[in-house]
């Protein structure tokens, strides 16, 4: 705990953003372990997996597009500081009557959460109640979630998408410039990464990568018994692909799975689950109300949690891979900029 | 780690860094950082209030042997965590996007420079 | 079979949240659009079915995933929201019917499809918040609607690059408003144990004084606040409005603003009660000075801008201002006027940012300083707007005057010499909004348009919404009894309900 607190101090602290982005990825990492301790083992797996794991990419994509240094010294800023003071003063005045820390009797305890501890494995008949709530109570939250992650897809190829160069030009300008020139400056070109001598990086990801995926599986059809799920299935999918970007090029990785059968695949995972519910209405039930998939409630309630799974599975997988390769593509296109300037 | 309310001043604590970092830093991308350290502080109280003490994972133990029912923290918290999550980075993404390409048109990423490109234009 | 109307609560929210995938998949300029356009329509038709039925027949409930609330997440469609529902699906397919010719010149043809996925979950979003019945579930849309909404925004980075940096202003203060809310949200959870708003409210009395739910009430507030652009939390709205694309900024013109307002009244009044909101907590000398604040300045502000569409953002604050007085005085009078306040501005000021669109389209600038002449260059675009300036004012027979009405009549219930101070500062910022009003009609009817520029209307398709909008605010201006009507509905039914 006071690791984390420190770790944020210094994340405010420090000029180097290079070095922020590292201790906000420790952070998540920290809050992970902690979550465990509080026995949020699914939310401290995706906190691991996207905190520390997909937005620290993110954020490194970025600062290679930025530059990575702070132009100002930090200074104290007296207004937002009161504010900050204030907010902190008004949470503080309202500990102090809060429902003690852990104790059963809470209202948190006592009130609705009851039912799904006690009924779910009746009801839906799986053992993650995480699951359970997830995909099946609050199953519309989760498709809200999966919208988000379609939004935020959609919007980063709206603000990031340029035309794509023809592929041929691509190629040429890959054969005509030495990889090991792209290197270096802060416009490193991320694509350029693959380079035929790091013989090391290249046999270490052909090992990692089928466990990656394989991995991936187990943590999306086994969400129903252990933590996990279609979201943490989805970012360790991509992280594969994106460790196979970074490691051969991606140009490599753009002939596995293209940017268009990527926008293809996030509104496929969006209508998937989306579809559930309204074969769902179809069949005479509510909006994603499972019972009604199957002649027994219990197994429709399988049927229905499998598919959405597979359909947040889907989306967040192909919206990670969009955004990855929306950010490297930019710097492609920054980097082309500048050796026309050179030329 | 659950005497009183250690957890929750931790949250505020955290919650005071970040909305500090987010309001008085120049800079687009430590901006970013702020909004993502505020965003997991609120994900530590959610959490926070999920746990029972002596409690463990909302996952069924079939066939423990044990007889006593376990006690399962509440995973309602955990599940709405799980969707902040995945709004936290949705908006990691937006916002990062956006300073890339203000980096490209501005040639810059610190607000003051911004702004005094902007009366000018 | 179940019947299909039966299902009509979801269909609204869900009919553009499953077109949106597909349009992201059309190329094409018509396609996306036709899709967009005709999805909107069916919600908007949906919208009214709805709004009807719970007019006859009471509030309706609807168990997404065959769950009970407050185990499930509950859709509920009461006076209020299916009057919203109306009012934003319904601005929404105005807007479109406008969009096609004029977003081809902002927008890449290539981006188009996107642009239209993005447009349908903004809408999404915004149908989704009004719509739902749990606290959670709001948040969830709330940050489709913004995710969306910055992306929107920021394409406006063709014709002037600061639509980035207002995008990115806002996702920074937008963000910050959702988590304010979010941690509101975790507070009031904390003391209740639970997310749906009925349960919350029926569970709230009996908490109502400790400490954690003063700050998630606090927390809630001002997250709605940012959200809504409340005075002096407004900074993000008038760069976001100046610099996105001309349909996007009528659109969240009428329809982004009135959710957060409607969130503001739907926590108020049926969420903590108005009884603990102004007796216990005393929001009324909160809300009110910011309020009356609000108006006053931002109108002053709006007097100085030199970009049409800056100026008209500034007055939006300001017409903010006259809700949330509204909604601050308490009463069953001012929750009136402030509901049929946001149900005429959203419909006046979305014809005027449609006839900015019109001049945009033809002039290629909203600077006032190359409007000059245009009166006498689109004669009929620039009717509309000065009789859109008109509503907005507030001259009888406009729309305008029939909220100010009412506004003043409730302020006047209050009485005493408050009462009176009050209907002086509103005198004041209508008298502020005449001059902002009449510098643009000065520039566009009195000075000369430039040299070697002829007469040339905007085309007909972008004309008649723009015109639609216009004749619909001053229809509702003279037959009162659809909005006012339904005003004094929702308002009866939140006093009586609390």
């Amino acid at each position: 705990m006071l690791l984390l607190i420190a770790g944020t101090m210094t994340v405010l602290m420090v000029r180097n953003l290079f070095v922020a982005t590292m201790l906000l990825g420790i952070v998540s990492f920290t809050m992970a372990l902690i979550f465990i301790s509080l026995d949020a083992v699914d939310v401290a797996f995706t906190e691991a997996a996207v905190g520390a794991g997909i937005s620290t990419v993110l954020y490194i994509g970025t600062l290679a597009l930025v530059g990575s240094q702070e132009k100002e010294r930090p200074k104290l800023a007296l207004g937002p500081l009161v504010i900050c003071v204030l907010v902190g003063a008004i949470l503080y005045y309202a500990t102090y009557e809060m429902p003690e820390f852990g104790h059963p009797e809470n209202p948190v305890q006592t009130h609705v959460a009851p039912r799904y501890v006690e009924e779910s494995p009746t009801e839906i008949g799986i053992p993650n109640m995480v699951t359970s709530v997830l995909a099946s109570y609050r199953g519309y939250d989760t498709f809200g979630e999966v919208t988000v992650i379609f939004t935020a897809g959609i919007g980063v190829l709206l603000i990031l998408r340029q035309r794509r160069r023809k592929r041929t030009e691509a190629e040429k300008d890959a054969k005509d410039t030495p990889l090991d020139e792209n290197r270096g400056g802060k416009g490193s070109s991320l694509s350029g990464l693959g380079s035929a001598h790091d013989l090391v990086p290249h046999v270490i990801a052909k090992l990692l990568i089928p466990f990656i995926f394989v991995f991936g599986l187990y943590v999306q059809f086994h969400g129903d018994f252990g933590p996990g799920g279609g979201f943490q299935a989805g970012v360790i999918f991509a992280a594969g692909i994106i460790l196979y970007a970074l490691v051969f090029s991606l140009d490599l990785a753009r002939a596995v799975i293209s940017e268009k059968a990527i926008l293809f695949l996030i509104s496929a995972g969006v209508v998937l689950y989306g579809g559930v519910g309204v074969v769902s209405m179809l069949l005479g039930g509510n909006f994603l109300d499972y019972n009604v998939l199957a002649s027994d409630p219990i197994a429709g309630q399988h049927i229905g949690i499998l598919l959405v799974e597979l359909g947040v599975g889907i989306t967040v997988t192909a919206a990670m891979l969009a955004i990855f390769y929306a950010f490297v593509g930019r710097a492609d296109l920054i980097e082309e900029a500048a050796q026309r300037g050179e030329n | 780690m659950s005497f009183g309310f250690f957890n929750y001043w931790v949250f505020i604590i955290l919650l005071m860094i970040g909305l500090y970092t987010v309001m008085s830093r120049n800079n687009f991308v430590k901006k970013m950082i702020g909004l993502s350290l505020f965003q997991i502080s609120v994900f530590l109280f959610y959490i926070s209030m999920g746990k029972i003490s002596g409690g463990t994972a909302p996952i069924v133990i079939s066939g423990s042997l044990d007889t006593a029912e376990p006690i399962y923290s509440n995973p309602l918290p955990h599940v709405l965590i799980l969707t902040a999550i995945v709004v936290g980075i949705a908006t990691t993404a937006l916002g990062l996007s956006l300073v890339v390409r203000i980096k490209e048109s501005f040639g810059t990423i610190e607000e003051d420079d911004i702004l005094e490109m902007e009366d000018g234009a | 079979m179940i019947s299909l109307s039966s299902q009509f609560p979801i269909l609204v929210a869900l009919a553009p949240l499953m077109a949106a995938p597909f349009c992201a998949l059309f190329r094409g300029n018509t396609l996306p659009w036709a899709m967009t356009t005709i999805i909107s329509a069916f919600s908007f038709y949906v919208s009214l079915s709805l709004l009807f039925s719970v007019v006859a027949s009471g509030p309706i409930s609807y168990e997404l995933g065959g769950w009970a609330p407050p185990w499930g997440i509950e859709y509920v469609v009461d006076p209020l929201s299916g009057f919203m529902l109306v009012l934003i699906s319904g601005i929404s397919t105005g807007v479109l019917l406008f969009a096609r010719d004029s977003i081809t010149k902002e927008v890449p043809a290539h981006q188009l499809g996107l642009f239209f996925a993005a447009y349908l979950l903004s809408l999404t979003g915004m149908l989704g918040i009004c719509i739902t019945g749990d606290a959670f579930n709001i948040f969830v849309f709330l940050e489709i609607m913004s995710l969306s909404s910055y992306a929107l925004i920021a394409m406006g980075e063709r014709t002037d690059r600061r639509a980035l940096t207002a995008a990115f202003q806002y996702l920074i203060i937008g963000t910050v408003g959702a988590t304010f809310y979010l941690t509101g949200v975790g507070l009031i959870y904390m003391m209740t144990g639970t997310l749906n708003i009925a349960d919350i409210a029926s569970r709230f009395p009996e908490i109502e004084g400790t400490r954690p739910i003063l700050a998630g009430v606090g927390f809630i507030i001002v997250g709605i606040c940012i959200k809504l652009a409340l005075f002096p939390m407004h900074v993000w709205l008038p760069n976001s409005y100046t610099y996105a694309p001309n349909i996007i900024t009528a659109f969240f013109a009428g329809t982004a603003t009135k959710v957060s307002v409607y969130l503001l009244i739907r926590f108020i009044f049926t969420v903590f009660g108005p009884n603990y909101s102004f007796a216990g907590l005393g929001l009324t000398d909160v809300l009110m000075p910011l309020a009356i604040l609000g108006f006053l300045s931002m109108s002053a502000v709006a007097i100085f801008q030199t970009n049409l569409k800056r100026l008209l953002a500034y007055s939006s604050v300001a017409q903010l201002g006259y809700m949330v007085l509204g909604i601050a005085l308490a009463s069953e009078a001012g929750l009136t006027a402030s509901v049929v306040h946001i149900f005429n501005h959203a419909v006046v000021k979305t014809g005027l940012f449609l006839s900015v669109g019109c001049m945009f389209y033809v002039v290629g600038s909203t600077y006032l300083k190359d409007l000059q002449g245009v009166g006498r260059r689109m004669p009929l675009t620039t009717f509309g707007f000065a009789l859109g300036g008109l509503g907005l004012i507030g001259v009888p027979l406009t729309p305008g005057f029939i909220s100010k009405w009412y506004l003043v009549v409730a302020v006047l219930e209050k009485g005493s010499y408050f009462g009176y101070a009050l209907v002086a500062a509103l005198m004041v910022s209508s008298l502020l909004a005449v001059i902002y009003i009449w510098r643009v009609v000065e520039v566009a009817y009195f000075r000369p348009p430039p040299e070697g520029t002829e007469t040339q209307e905007a085309p007909l398709s972008l004309l008649i919404p723009t015109w639609i909008f216009i004749l619909g605010s001053f229809y509702f201006g003279i037959e009162t009894s659809f909005n006012v009507g339904f005003a004094k509905t929702i308002a009866s039914f939140l006093m009586g309900g609390a």
